[in-house]
């Protein structure tokens, strides 16, 4: 018999894990599993320890506890934010009543799916970047990587916990299958397309983790609005982590944009491959494709999934509470994206039908910061070069978009045309090719590649120069 | 419902307004009477011997006294107490003022009404005959499909009927379109003829084509039907000299949340939509020494365990059906001892040649398949202390799902025996469905070595993991995972659109072949009820709606 203690030690939680039997089982029967995908599908270089944050708890101590762990030693915790006891449900047709602490079986198959979609983003992308340890271009890098990895991980522990703790053994079945789709795999892939895709290079990691994570960020969101309070608590101390994430890819970018702008200035060239460094019209192009794959990801401009499931009170909207209106939209209409006559345009469409539109154009604004700060940093280098998004129509592969070709002004070009001018939207063979190979590790610490600027600061108040990975 | 609009289905000769019961030796005549002024609810007069709920529940309760309290009875005749009328059916005014699931429910009611006839007929020795004194139509003439022998009084002006589709737009909605063809063998172009012509047919002619099985003058009515009674009576098989046992008066304490009998609790939950059956078994071993025998059971009488659990349940069925309407979901336990009920089991089994013993598992065989045709979803919760055994397995078998708890309830009682189910001789088709297969052999229909696998399992307390491989019941949750599982299971049922789920329910229910009853109940009722629901029908200018004010129906004229 195992006792209480072991279980807060061996999985930090705020869920009295010791008291229940019935997850104690389920992990326990779930939790090796869970440790060989990690070592057979986790990061592949090998290392001894590695300067983590470990959330021991909820509060803003234990959220960020650090130190050197050996990876497959994290304690992969479970953590909920602190219950509201008086929470009400803010939307849909059971606004106002009290949030449910127990799945209520007529929405038990909408908030599975929820969950297991949500569930299986985690994982695929530890997949996606496992090999990407093995080019880091620093030993901070590195130990970034790694701390996204294990904290995608811990996500995939916060949704398996749901679907054990409250949907049964089809929930357990669920978690089970979480393990067994890999990214990529031709017999069983992730769930959706755009995590079945390798992570290349560390411009590729930045970006994923700028623009991809950001949808992520956007889909808790949602969810953290949930009627569900077990679901929304998670989400929201799962957003927390995932500001960190984006944290790494905003700043990544940052670094390589100042590398860039650092080498043109000096060099007065935009041709800055002979130094070893990243052209800006190839950080675009990279840009370019990791945004248009995003928008995908939101889905259909009109959706009546999205719209039962608003009403149902299972997943709102961004922002819910600071939103005027009556959070029930059952009379409301909404401008979504379509194609009119061919053209890009409006269409005038019922409030709840057009919600992914909604969701799609907060997530557009918040890309937009991005851009900016990287462009204050070529304003700042005095260059007269800017990054910017592309058009929503460019490169769409869903939704009213996904039938035509689109320049990233926007300019709508025909197939034959788009094919001819790709290369110069999105990242040729070349481009790759060139990306890849400045893909050298540096693992000395103190030191960093040539096509990133070290960070200003390093983590947790330690210096650049700290070791933070000590390697195999 | 409040208390004093609650349908109650118990009633007793000396209570009845619409039917006189008589005796002169092994012919009892049952004669429709109906108070016009009788309804069960206002709203209209039961004119022509017209009939409501209120006059079927009384039939009904004929019938079953004259299968247990009068072995000496062997031939029923059905006559009419009006001139020149035997019985209009079903009254109109009452159908058009009526809720769509009231119509729905009283249908099914008199349909079961009419199959237990045909049963008695059929099992009890104790055979139909309608007489008609007068003109049947519709549910009148229905009522005689349901009797073994139809006579027609041939006064050139008496016929029989159906004309519900040219008068209300509607079909003849229990058994009729069915018995005409597939019992009576009429043909089917007479039959779709028959069928249209309102005013029926009559004598010679009805006789030719079958739809009576003679016409008699009126001058030699009284004798003929006297002299075709004694016919039908030599025929049986009942004991000679036996002793009728007296149908007591349920116990039944009933509230808005419990209705409670002496077998049988339920608590109603308004809030979730279900009801909770609890089962109980025997409280004493059955009478099993040696020589035990069906002098037993005469004995005991209405207080013998299976004979009074299957009045109950009877009740019940029939008390939710029509009074809750909006409890969607049964959820089945038992409570018991195991061994006893296959002890009273193995007492019917060994004295089914006796007439109350055959009667008793006859009746619970009915009773099961009201079940069955009950538009509620089913659901048995196997638990530790419960007793599906046997008969009572039956209530597991005929549930849509079934969960069997794996282990016991940890924290309520760790030392209980696990929950079993045992599988009994009783279940291997002496209580069929109305498909004729037993409930086992619809469930494995088409597979005959799942069907051996129950077989060489019966008599074995069967444990969760041992019911699951044999794919006795759906779910075998431990207790961890139980109330979870259950809870889940229940309201994601409630959820979903109650119309659907009848139909879901209805499909899965009846696998394998088709019967009368199965046609009766799926394919007539189906098409009946979706003909009710329709403009034509029920709409302010349907058939059903303008019937009897003048006006003409205005049909759309799409055919569908």
């Amino acid at each position: 018999m195992t006792t209480a203690a072991d279980y807060s030690e061996k999985i930090p939680n705020n869920v009295e894990l010791h008291e229940d039997r019935r997850l104690q089982r389920a992990l326990e029967s779930w939790q090796p599993n869970f440790l060989s995908w990690w070592e057979s599908m986790g990061p592949t270089l090998p290392t001894q320890d590695v300067y983590l944050r470990t959330a021991v708890n909820v509060g803003r101590e234990g959220w960020a506890h650090f130190g050197h762990v050996a990876m497959r030693d994290y304690r992969w915790g479970i953590f909920l934010a602190e219950r509201d006891p008086d929470r009400r449900i803010g939307f849909g047709q059971h606004r106002g009543e009290p949030a449910w602490q127990q799945v209520p079986g007529e929405y038990r198959a909408d908030l599975q799916r929820l969950i297991v979609i949500q569930g299986d983003t985690e994982p695929a992308s530890v997949e996606q970047q496992r090999n990407l340890g093995a080019t880091a271009p620093s030993l901070y890098d590195l130990r970034n990587l790694f701390q996204v990895n294990v904290e995608e991980g811990r996500h995939l522990w916060a949704m398996v916990y749901l679907l054990h703790a409250h949907f049964g053994r089809d929930g357990r079945e669920e978690a089970e299958l979480l393990l067994h789709r890999n990214s990529g795999s031709l017999e069983s892939p992730r769930i959706l397309g755009a995590f079945n895709e390798e992570t290349p290079d560390w411009l590729s990691f930045f970006m994923f983790t700028y623009f991809t994570d950001r949808d992520g960020k956007y889909q808790l969101g949602t969810l953290k609005e949930s009627a569900f309070d077990p679901l929304s608590r998670t989400c929201e101390f799962m957003l927390k982590e995932e500001s960190h994430h984006m944290f790494v890819g905003t700043t990544g970018i940052d670094r390589i944009v100042a590398r860039t702008a650092q080498l043109m200035r000096e060099h007065e060239t935009d041709d800055v491959v002979a130094y070893g460094a990243i052209p800006l019209n190839t950080i675009q192009k990279y840009l370019n494709f990791h945004y248009s794959v995003s928008l995908d990801l939101f889905g259909s401009e009109t959706s009546t999934n999205v719209a039962n499931y608003f009403t149902a009170g299972i997943k709102g909207r961004w922002a819910e509470g600071r939103r005027k209106d009556d959070h029930r939209l059952t009379d409301d209409s909404f401008l979504v994206d379509a194609l009119i006559d061919g053209n890009v345009g409006q269409t005038e469409v019922a409030a709840l039908v057009g919600l992914n539109t909604d969701l799609r154009r907060e997530y557009i604004g918040d890309c937009q910061n991005g851009v900016n700060r990287w462009n204050r940093i070529l304003q700042e280098a005095d260059l007269p070069q800017r990054l910017r998004l592309p058009h929503i129509a460019f490169n769409r592969r869903v939704g009213a978009f996904s039938g035509i070709e689109a320049t990233p002004e926007g300019e709508l070009v025909s197939a034959e045309e788009w094919e001819r001018r790709e290369g110069e939207f999105l990242p040729t063979d070349v481009d790759k090719t060139y990306v890849r190979s400045l893909m050298k590790p540096v693992h000395e610490r103190g030191r960093i590649a040539a096509w990133i600027a070290p960070p200003r600061v390093g983590i947790n108040g330690r210096p650049f120069e700290y070791e933070y990975v000590h390697l195999a | 419902m409040a208390d004093g609009q609650r349908i109650d289905f118990r009633t007793e000769p000396s209570r009845y307004r619409h039917w006189r019961l008589a005796f002169d030796g092994a012919v009892a005549t049952v004669t429709m009477d109906v108070d016009e002024r009788g309804g069960l609810v206002p709203g209209y007069e039961l004119k022509l011997n017209s009939y409501d709920l209120g006059v079927d529940i009384e039939l009904y309760d004929a019938v079953q006294r004259l299968r247990f309290e009068h072995p000496e009875v062997r031939a029923v005749v059905l006559t009419g107490g009006k001139e020149k009328v035997f019985c209009a059916g079903a009254n109109i005014r009452m159908l058009a003022a009526s809720s769509h699931p009231w119509k729905v429910n009283f249908c099914k009611f008199t349909n079961e009404t009419r199959n237990g006839m045909e049963d008695a007929s059929a099992n009890s020795g104790q055979t139909y005959l309608a007489a008609l004194n007068g003109t049947a139509s519709g549910g009148g003439y229905e009522l005689a499909l349901a009797c073994e022998h139809i006579m027609l009084v041939d006064d050139r002006s008496s016929a029989v009927s159906l004309p519900e589709l040219p008068l209300l737009g509607v079909l003849p909605g229990t058994g009729g379109l069915t018995r005409v063809v597939d019992k009576r063998h009429v043909r089917r172009d007479l039959a779709d003829y028959f069928s249209t012509r309102a005013e029926g047919v009559t004598g010679a002619k009805a006789v030719r084509w079958r739809l009576v099985d003679e016409a008699v003058p009126r001058p030699v009515w009284d004798e003929t039907v006297a002299a075709r009674a004694a016919e039908l009576a030599a025929r049986s098989n009942r004991p000679a000299g036996a002793q009728g046992l007296e149908l007591t008066e349920l116990t039944k304490v009933r509230t808005d949340e419990n209705i409670d009998y002496l077998y049988v609790r339920t608590q109603i939950d308004h809030d979730r939509g279900v009801a909770e059956i609890t089962v109980l078994g025997p409280e004493t071993d059955a009478p099993a020494d040696a020589d035990a025998d069906a002098d037993d059971v005469h004995a005991q009488g209405a207080r013998f365990w299976p004979l009074a659990l299957t009045r109950e349940l009877d009740d019940l069925i029939l008390d939710l059906r029509t009074n809750e309407p909006e409890i969607g979901t049964w959820v089945l336990r038992t409570h018991g001892d195991s061994d006893r009920v296959l002890a009273y089991d193995a007492l019917l089994l060994e004295n089914a040649d006796d007439w109350l013993v055959k009667e008793i598992l006859l009746y619970l065989g009915r009773t099961l398949k009201r079940l069955d045709v009950t538009s509620r979803s089913l659901i048995a919760l196997v638990e530790p202390g419960s007793c599906f055994a046997g008969s009572l397995l039956e209530l597991a078998l005929a549930a849509d799902r079934s969960f069997q708890l794996t282990g016991v309830f940890e924290e309520l009682d760790p030392d209980a025996e696990p929950a079993a189910i045992t599988l009994g001789r009783i279940n291997f088709g002496r209580l069929p469905m109305g498909n004729g297969l037993s409930r086992l052999a619809t469930r494995f229909y088409g597979d005959d070595e799942s069907l051996a696998a129950a077989a060489n399992a019966e008599g074995k307390a069967l444990g969760a993991s041992e019911a699951e491989t044999l794919g006795l019941v759906t779910f075998v949750p431990d207790d961890i995972d139980w109330d979870e599982e259950v809870r889940i299971a229940v309201e994601e049922r409630a959820s979903f659109s109650p119309d659907a789920l009848t139909g879901l329910e209805a499909n899965y229910r009846f696998a394998g072949p088709e019967t009368l009853e199965t046609k009766i109940f799926g394919r007539l009722s189906a098409w009946q009820n979706w003909i009710f629901t329709r403009p034509n029908a029920s709409g302010p200018d349907g058939a059903l709606r303008v019937y009897g004010t003048g006006k003409r129906a205005d049909f759309d004229r799409k055919r569908v």
